[in-house]
């Protein structure tokens, strides 16, 4: 058995009984790398040196038997920043950017004793569902080599499911992180907005990006939740809330648990092979104990319209700062400041970027500002409402994450419509602020269909203890690709 | 209410965005942009007279500090990432033409 099929607790207690190294371990990781990166293509930047230089550190220093995570490695999304190591949203605007502070969470992974491996790729400021608008390459999903990934955190998906890394850190602001887990048959969880910090995440939509983990088994995703949570001065927006040990009562099962699921998201639309397993789902939710019944998010239609005029308007003001000024990309031969901006911004990004940020300048834009924005908001909030009426009286929700298994590549990026509807299951849930996971739930054709389980604001640990109990009761996450 | 962008409408958006976009693309983007219009647009089709409206996802609080001043980022380490600077000051060609060029 390789090193990398161990669970981060496995590990932990492997460096502790001294049957291991942090070393050992590293060594691994960059040999699975090395084997597998030429067909996946997860990454953008890798720091082999650095991490192993870190990992025979720690093992001189000698691994705390009570700093569960100390020593392991994990991989980064390359939007958020890491000191020292260049971090580029898979944009060419920002293709020498090297950051010269970390991001909230790469500091509490450091503080935690994890070792970074490197930078996963992505679509261009997380904006696609597929990994296909990377300024830099192309990520493959490690189940089928001619598929996507997932998007935007593709490459932190693919990385997890290839084996190159036990974990990694990814973002989602409209499905980002539970749509590739879904593709990749991994654990993804999108925290409730202001869980984690956002400070040092290259924003996209501020209010809806959250960051949150990848993995292979539920605990290791909570366990990795426990360790970048909290409340930071430096993000406005990150909450006061007390961040409780997301592992406590995992075990507790869900016998009673009130489950709603709503038809919306069981509608003609569905994959029949995704369909098929998030119905048998429920039959192992049912058979566990748990009250699952239907309920309805009557608004949900209009999650993606909504979706898009919010994230793309929060989008184009974010986006206002890469001008070629301070950092990233400079065009040549601009003769005054406005046509540096211009060529600048035309040179550096992207198709997708520029389309989001005009739609969401014309979204704002006097004459359309009311009709487009304000509305938007105004259905944001029916949205929220569907969610907390069902609430009232269930403790989750169950849909499935995606309506189809992972597409061709080249399959919808020319298409940007049928791009964006592809994140109707997903994109309701970042505009409530709730928190979701998405858990692999059985097979369809032969590719990963993920299981979405939505919960409660701040109620993380109900979904971890939900998604557990049908960890335990099935084998769909001990599958491997073949690679 | 519906609209229908024309090349016209997006090359007046790319400029308030400081974005160029070539002869060669304009007609790709027009109908792209008028594409994704069209689907946003069936939220014309929800009645939202009296509902309040939501700009974000959290919970917010009024968060106090000591007014303590703390160090900020370092100047130096900042100007790391800036492409061209002299005498402290981030070079940029001219603001104001004054037909002296950026001297």
């Amino acid at each position: 058995m390789s090193l990398l099929e161990h669970t981060l607790e496995e590990l932990h207690t492997m460096l502790v009984n001294k049957e291991t190294t942090a070393e050992e371990i590293m060594t691994a990781v960059f040999a699975r790398i090395s084997e597998t990166e030429d067909k996946i293509g997860a990454f953008i930047t890798i720091t082999e040196e650095e991490a192993l230089l870190k990992a025979r550190e720690m093992d001189e220093a000698g691994i705390d038997p009570d700093d569960l995570l100390s020593g392991l490695p994990i991989g980064i999304k390359d939007n958020i920043i890491t000191e020292g190591t260049l971090t580029t949203a898979a944009s060419r605007i920002l293709e020498d950017f090297v950051p010269i502070y970390d991001a909230t969470v790469s500091k509490k992974i450091k503080e935690a004793g994890m070792i970074s491996v490197g930078k996963l790729n992505m679509d261009e400021f997380a904006m696609g569902g597929s990994t296909e608008t990377s300024y830099f390459k192309l990520t493959r999903n490690p189940w089928n080599l001619e598929k996507v990934p997932g998007g935007s955190s593709g490459g932190s998906a693919a990385a997890v499911a290839s084996g190159q890394v036990p974990v990694a850190l990814g973002t989602d602001t409209g499905g980002s992180i539970r749509q590739p887990a879904a593709f990749n048959g991994i654990v993804g969880m999108k925290p409730t907005y202001g869980r984690v910090s956002r400070f040092g995440l290259i924003a996209f939509g501020s209010s809806l990006d959250q960051i949150g983990p990848f993995s292979r088994t539920v605990k290791d995703n909570a366990l990795v939740l426990n360790a970048i949570s909290g409340a930071d001065p430096a993000d406005s927006m990150s909450a006061q809330q007390e961040v409780p040990d997301f592992t406590a009562g995992i075990e507790k099962g869900v016998k009673g648990m009130k489950i709603g699921v709503p038809k919306e998201y069981m509608s003609e639309g569905l994959q029949p092979g995704v369909k098929e397993a998030v119905l048998k789902a429920v039959e192992t939710y049912r058979s566990l104990g748990a009250i699952v019944e239907e309920v309805s998010l009557p608004h949900s239609q209009y999650g993606i319209a909504a979706y898009y005029i919010i994230a793309s308007s929060e989008a184009s003001s974010n986006l206002q700062r890469f001008d070629g000024i301070r950092y990233g990309y400079r065009a040549e031969g601009a003769e005054s400041l406005d046509e540096l901006y211009i060529k600048t911004r035309s040179e550096g990004f992207g198709d997708e970027v520029k389309r989001r940020i005009m739609l969401g300048t014309f979204s704002l834009s006097s004459g359309y500002y009311d009709a487009h924005f304000k509305k938007a908001a105004k259905v944001r909030t029916l949205i929220r409402q569907d969610f907390e009426k069902v609430f009232d009286s269930y403790d989750l929700i169950l849909g499935p994450t995606a309506t189809t298994t992972a597409f061709d590549i080249g399959g919808k990026v020319k298409d940007p419509v049928a791009m964006y509807l592809a994140d109707i299951l997903t994109v309701p849930v970042n505009l409530a602020g709730v928190p979701a996971i998405s858990i692999p739930c059985g097979f369809s054709e032969g590719m990963p269909v993920g299981l979405q389980l939505i919960g409660k604001h701040f109620d993380e640990q109900t979904i971890y203890r939900a998604a557990y109990a049908f960890e335990q009761a099935t084998d769909f996450h001990k599958e491997r690709p073949n690679l | 209410m519906t609209v229908n962008v024309n090349e016209q409408d997006i090359r007046h958006v790319a400029k308030l965005a400081k974005l160029e976009i070539s002869d060669d693309e304009i007609k790709k983007f027009t109908v792209q942009m008028d594409n994704i219009i069209d689907m946003v647009e069936q939220l014309d089709t929800l009645d939202t007279k009296d509902v309040p409206e939501m700009y974000h996802g959290a919970f917010i609080e009024n968060v106090m500090r000591e007014d303590k001043a703390v160090p900020g980022t370092d100047r130096e380490a900042l100007f790391e990432n800036v492409k061209e600077s002299k005498d402290g000051l981030i070079r940029v060609p001219a603001i104001i033409d004054n037909g002296e060029g950026d001297a």
